[in-house]
């Protein structure tokens, strides 16, 4: 195998940085980050395709990201679903998602990854579903 | 890319809903440039409306970035479009468009490290696009294959030409496809499933 052919990048056609927005400028009222874990608490593997369910319904105590969550899914959904239901960034998922895990609140159905040994009857299995749509 | 909105969605519709013996997921990437098409297909086979996963990048991806579709759209925020295809009760497949530079791929944990595979989708008119795309996947060991998207005003090359162009070994399928049409979108994942299949047969798949 050669060598991928690299594409060529001209600087001069890209934009300049961007400055920082001057204070006063109304954004968007962009909600990021607002939701945060425990501090130093370890993130949990979670996959764009890990599916998450509802183990309980929301506690009183329960943030309104996680109520909103928790009543999202009470039937399976992916992690990315979630990210765009609720418009956060994956990564503010992530974050979220640790914290309901730790409390039981939801459990987490990991996804098939692609093996070291492949898994033929995985892979006919989309086929045959596949051939339905 | 064009599916903003999804924050006046609360939550999937009921039809839309999974049900409770979803097990497992599995995913694909289609992966190309902008404009190539890649949310057209992702929704000419999806059962759900395209929804979309955002992330915003550091300030150090700023600036380096090409123009990414708007000038208008803040440079921080990289959307990913995806779409969803129930297989069984229990299995289902997970379609992510996904930008063709490579450093927004590490925006969401192993995109295409978990995946089954990807399928590059070209523009003849901006081949060159996908030169890049194409060598990070083989560097990574990512089993893809390429699906030509026809647009009426492109180019069309004999399949040999573009392998040639793309330098790509005999044994990668590609094809040529409509994205808007379900069932060439179809086609095209059998093709590559088909492609994942036999590399499993040959012992290939790693």
């Amino acid at each position: 195998m050669t060598p991928p052919k690299r594409q060529r990048r001209h600087p001069t056609d890209q934009p300049p940085p961007q400055p920082a927005a001057p204070p006063g400028v109304k954004k968007n009222p962009e909600r990021l980050f607002v939701v945060a874990g425990k501090d130093g608490a370890e993130r949990a593997e979670l996959d764009l395709v890990t599916l998450i369910v509802a183990s309980a319904d929301p506690p009183p105590s329960a943030a309104p990201e996680q109520a909103a969550l928790l009543r999202l899914c009470t039937t399976p959904l992916s992690v990315a679903e979630l990210s765009a239901y609720l418009n956060l960034p994956f990564s503010a998922m992530t974050v979220l998602l640790t914290d309901l895990l730790t409390a039981d609140l939801v459990t987490a159905r990991a996804p098939l990854v692609r093996q070291s040994v492949a898994d033929r009857s995985l892979l006919e299995a989309v086929m045959h579903g596949l051939q339905r749509l | 890319m064009d599916f903003k909105g999804s924050d006046t969605i609360p939550g999937p519709r009921t039809e839309d809903q999974l049900p409770h013996t979803a097990e497992a997921a599995v995913k694909i990437v289609i992966v190309g440039g902008f404009g190539v098409g890649k949310t057209t297909m992702v929704g000419s086979v999806s059962e759900i409306r395209p929804l979309t996963t955002e992330e915003t990048m550091t300030q150090a991806g700023i600036g380096v970035d090409d123009n990414f579709g708007s000038d208008s759209k803040t440079a921080t925020t990289v959307a990913m479009d995806f779409g969803r295809i129930s297989i069984t009760d229990q299995l289902v497949l997970y379609l992510f468009g996904t930008p063709g530079q490579e450093r927004f791929w590490f925006l969401w944990n192993g995109l295409f490290e978990g995946a089954l595979g990807a399928v590059v989708l070209i523009d003849t008119r901006r081949l060159e696009v996908s030169f890049d795309v194409i060598g990070r996947l083989e560097e990574r060991g990512v089993p893809f294959v390429v699906a030509v998207n026809s647009f009426p005003d492109g180019p069309r090359y004999p399949i040999e030409d573009l392998r040639t162009a793309l330098d790509l070994d005999p044994e990668i399928p590609i094809v040529e496809c409509d994205a808007r049409r379900r069932a060439s979108s179809r086609d095209v994942l059998m093709t590559l499933m088909r492609f994942l299949h036999s590399l499993a047969m040959s012992g290939a798949l790693r």
